[in-house]
């Protein structure tokens, strides 16, 4: 597959969208080795010509070393953006690639985007491809999966997650249960995506973190980006994928800025990212949490420990393989999420490890969590509503003991 | 006559007629004019002209679809109480009127969506009565394999949606497959079918705001059947006229229990809705049992008031009307194809529990689609597999 240059990518210029500090959670760097092992995975894939070339990814470390050389070459060709750019060049590539794919949401056509992920696509594709949608969530979510139930692939934008619970009738009756409830007949593959989380103040209702209310609708696939690479990466996979993928973005990692290869890339929708290998601890997180993990890590590193960082990216189904060599290996687990305590996706995945890997653990697995509150609006309240990194650290060493 | 017994045999409903009646055949497309019983009542557009372009055939096929139609309903009813229907089970009888005259209008490529009382639509869809009581048992041949269920009945080759458990959530739907087509540019509408107590929802007035901002060809159908479960018209809504609800969508009041008049309708609605955007129908309809099994049906309305309504307006008894007075076939004749129908939905409900049930594995077939290539077991995993297509 040639690679593709598009406008949008020269755009390196950080915008000044959000008030947050950008020192505070920067994409990891060229330094961090895994990048590397990360591109050249899909890249390889992609520059065969058989449209069904499968790539043994847990083969031996030798095809790895073999490999790197000749792609790194291939993955040398990078270009700079932010997030929400990797984002808009994952939807446009997509949307030029298939005439079937349109987005539809709030604002995402002529004002672009209220964080600029639809930043020209309506004028490049026009408005029946890019659809301004008056305030119904429940309304366009339910018309997004009627569309798809004929065979054209929306987007369909929540312009703040929260707002789809307007829309979780039609979320969890429609678009999970379709396929399963007319015995196959109709697929709906449909991309649900919006940024949730907690930002900087923005109150109760606009903090909200649905994962967990999503998370047990049967035949939905969930995926939570949090690299400008994984967020083009999967949002490409999901828009391809016959199944309907809720991709859940972060309001604070817009800004993230990261070089990407410039050829096309998919990233798979059930695997988990491997961000620092060690053999003290396993940390999973996703999301946010993933730079207040790093974080975490370069302070732990200094005290001597050598936690291994995953991050989990696929919120449902879980990638239980990568996270089972990974409690193998280092017999500890320490979950930090967003999510509440109750019924978030950490509960359900202490819940997992512990059915299935309980023999291989050596502590009980922690889970960190965000406190059962809605988030304050105090910045100081909001703070410690969710996972610091000194927390993290703590845990660590406590479970470490 | 043996050409009776061959045509009684099929189960398709959409084989013509003509075969069972010698002596029709040389008049079998005699077009006929039939008058609608009531005048159309118009919200922002000219209503349609009471008469109706009818034939021979036409006529013919509706006795006997509808008909057929009415005794599947029936013996629903029977299979329930024998307890081989579990659940919900909706009946349709009484609105029969409704689906044959939408059917009569339209093609194949136009969608309808509904909700739960979707038997008789399906069957109108072109959907086989064995599939039909197969699906209400449970059983491995069902329309949905048995994983749907009574309010879950699909057609996808007929652009037949469905069949949805919850009130008013299929009218979204049912607008975005009306966008989808316009999308496509296929010149063909979606119906998108509801009830009176469905016409409360908020989603509606939402879907129909869109559908007019964007002209889709969407026809909002609103089978008022006066009773919302076990609550009247005129206690849930301000404003029963549903046609009107649109507010500046156009909308054409039907009486719902003569066929003709729904055949008129729905062509008008087509029409309009293909150059002008959204448009909303009110059938003035009647259903016979309760809400659904569990509802006895008499405690919030009159037992006159049904059979009121049964001797009045049933809409068998209009076409058989029609059909004797244009002397299309005697009574005897028509008694006649009522007992080959009944013969013919007793076989199949025969068939139907001979089926089997669905295999364990099934449980877990069609939730996902495997689509992207990529494969994922248990933890115990041995290889991921990542193709890109």
């Amino acid at each position: 597959m040639a690679a593709r240059i598009h406008g949008g990518a020269g755009a390196g210029a950080a915008t000044a969208l959000s008030t947050f500090n950008p020192k505070k959670l920067v994409a990891p760097s060229r330094t961090n080795l895994p990048a590397i092992t990360r591109s050249k995975r899909y890249i390889v894939a992609s520059g065969s010509d058989a449209s069904n070339k499968s790539l043994r990814v847990r083969h031996s470390q030798k095809l790895i070393a073999n490999a790197a050389v000749a792609v790194c070459l291939l993955s040398l060709i990078l270009h700079e953006l932010l997030l929400f750019e990797a984002l808009q060049e994952g939807l446009e590539e997509e949307m030029d690639r298939d005439p079937h794919v349109c987005v539809m949401g709030e604002d995402v056509g002529h004002y672009g985007g209220s964080y600029k992920v639809t930043k020209g696509l309506a004028d490049k594709f026009g408005d029946l491809r890019v659809l301004d949608t008056p305030i119904c969530e429940n309304a366009f979510t339910g018309m997004g999966i009627g569309a798809a139930m004929t065979g054209l692939r929306p987007v369909i934008e929540g312009m703040n997650m929260g707002f789809l619970l307007l829309a979780f009738n039609q979320i969890s009756n429609n678009c999970g249960m379709l396929h399963y409830t007319s015995g196959g007949q109709f697929t709906i593959p449909v991309v649900i995506r919006g940024p949730g989380g907690v930002g900087r103040q923005l109150g109760a209702e606009h903090s909200q973190r649905l994962e967990s209310y999503f998370q047990s609708i049967p035949g939905i696939q969930m995926v939570a980006c949090s690299t400008p690479y994984n967020a083009k990466g999967l949002m490409k996979a999901a828009i391809r994928s016959e199944n309907p993928v809720i991709l859940f973005e972060h309001v604070l990692l817009y800004n993230l800025k990261e070089k990407i290869p410039d050829e096309e890339y998919i990233c798979n929708l059930e695997e988990a990212e491997m961000v620092r290998p060690g053999e003290h601890i396993t940390i999973l997180t996703y999301s946010r949490m993933r730079y207040h993990v790093m974080q975490a890590a370069k302070t732990l590193v200094n005290k001597g420990y050598d936690p291994e960082v995953i991050d989990i990216r696929s919120l449902k189904p879980f990638d239980l393989y990568t996270i089972g060599n990974s409690v193998k290996k280092t017999h500890r687990v320490l979950i930090v999420e967003e999510c509440m305590r109750t019924g978030g996706i950490g509960a359900s995945l202490t819940a997992a490890i512990n059915e299935n890997f309980h023999d291989y653990l050596d502590a009980p697995v922690m889970c960190l969590s965000s406190q059962d509150v809605p988030t304050p609006y105090a910045g100081t309240l909001e703070e410690w509503t969710v996972v610091q990194p000194a927390q993290i650290v703590t845990a660590v060493e406590q479970l470490c003991q | 006559m043996a050409l009776s017994r061959l045509s009684s045999r099929s189960n398709t409903i959409s084989r013509p007629l003509s075969a069972a009646f010698n002596r029709f055949i040389s008049t079998d497309t005699t077009p006929i004019t039939i008058e609608t019983s009531l005048p159309f009542t118009a919200h922002l557009c000219d209503p349609p002209s009471r008469s109706v372009e009818s034939s021979t055939q036409e006529l013919l096929t509706f006795f006997r679809t509808m008909a057929l139609m009415r005794r599947m309903e029936i013996a629903a009813d029977s299979l329930y109480k024998a307890k081989l229907i579990r659940g919900f089970c909706h009946l349709y009888d009484g609105q029969e009127a409704v689906a044959i005259g939408m059917e009569a209008a339209i093609t194949k490529k136009d969608a309808i969506i509904t909700a739960y009382r979707d038997h008789c639509i399906f069957l109108g869809r072109g959907g086989e009565l064995y599939e039909v009581f197969a699906e209400l048992m449970g059983r491995r041949d069902g329309c949905s394999r048995g994983k749907g269920g009574s309010m879950h009945f699909y057609k996808k080759d007929s652009s037949f949606y469905g069949g949805h458990g919850i009130v008013g959530a299929q009218v979204p739907l049912g607008c975005g497959i009306a966008f989808a087509q316009k999308y496509g540019k296929e010149e063909a509408v979606t119906f998108a079918m509801y009830g009176d107590g469905a016409a409360n929802q908020g989603q509606l007035f939402e879907a129909l705001n869109i559908s007019a901002l964007w002209d889709l060809p969407a026809i909002l159908v609103c089978e008022n059947n006066h009773y919302g479960m076990g609550t009247a018209e005129w206690r849930a809504a301000k404003s029963p006229s549903y046609y009107k609800r649109g507010d500046y969508v156009p909308g054409l009041k039907v009486d719902g229990m003569d066929a003709f008049a729904v055949k008129q309708a729905c062509k008008f609605a087509k029409e309009h809705a293909l150059k002008n955007g959204p448009i909303i129908l009110e059938m003035d309809t009647y259903r016979y049992h309760g809400h659904s099994m569990s509802d006895p049906g008499s405690t919030y309305r009159t037992r006159d008031e049904i059979s009121g309504v049964r001797q009045e307006r049933d809409p068998i008894e209009r076409i058989k009307k029609l059909v004797l007075s244009h002397d299309l076939a005697t009574e005897k004749e028509l008694k006649d194809m009522e007992k080959e129908i009944r013969k013919e939905v007793d076989d199949a409900i025969a068939k139907a529990k001979d089926c089997p049930m669905p295999e364990p594995s099934e449980l877990f077939t069609n939730v996902y689609v495997k689509g992207f290539g990529t494969e994922s077991f248990g933890p115990d995993r041995k290889e991921v597999k990542a193709a890109l297509p």
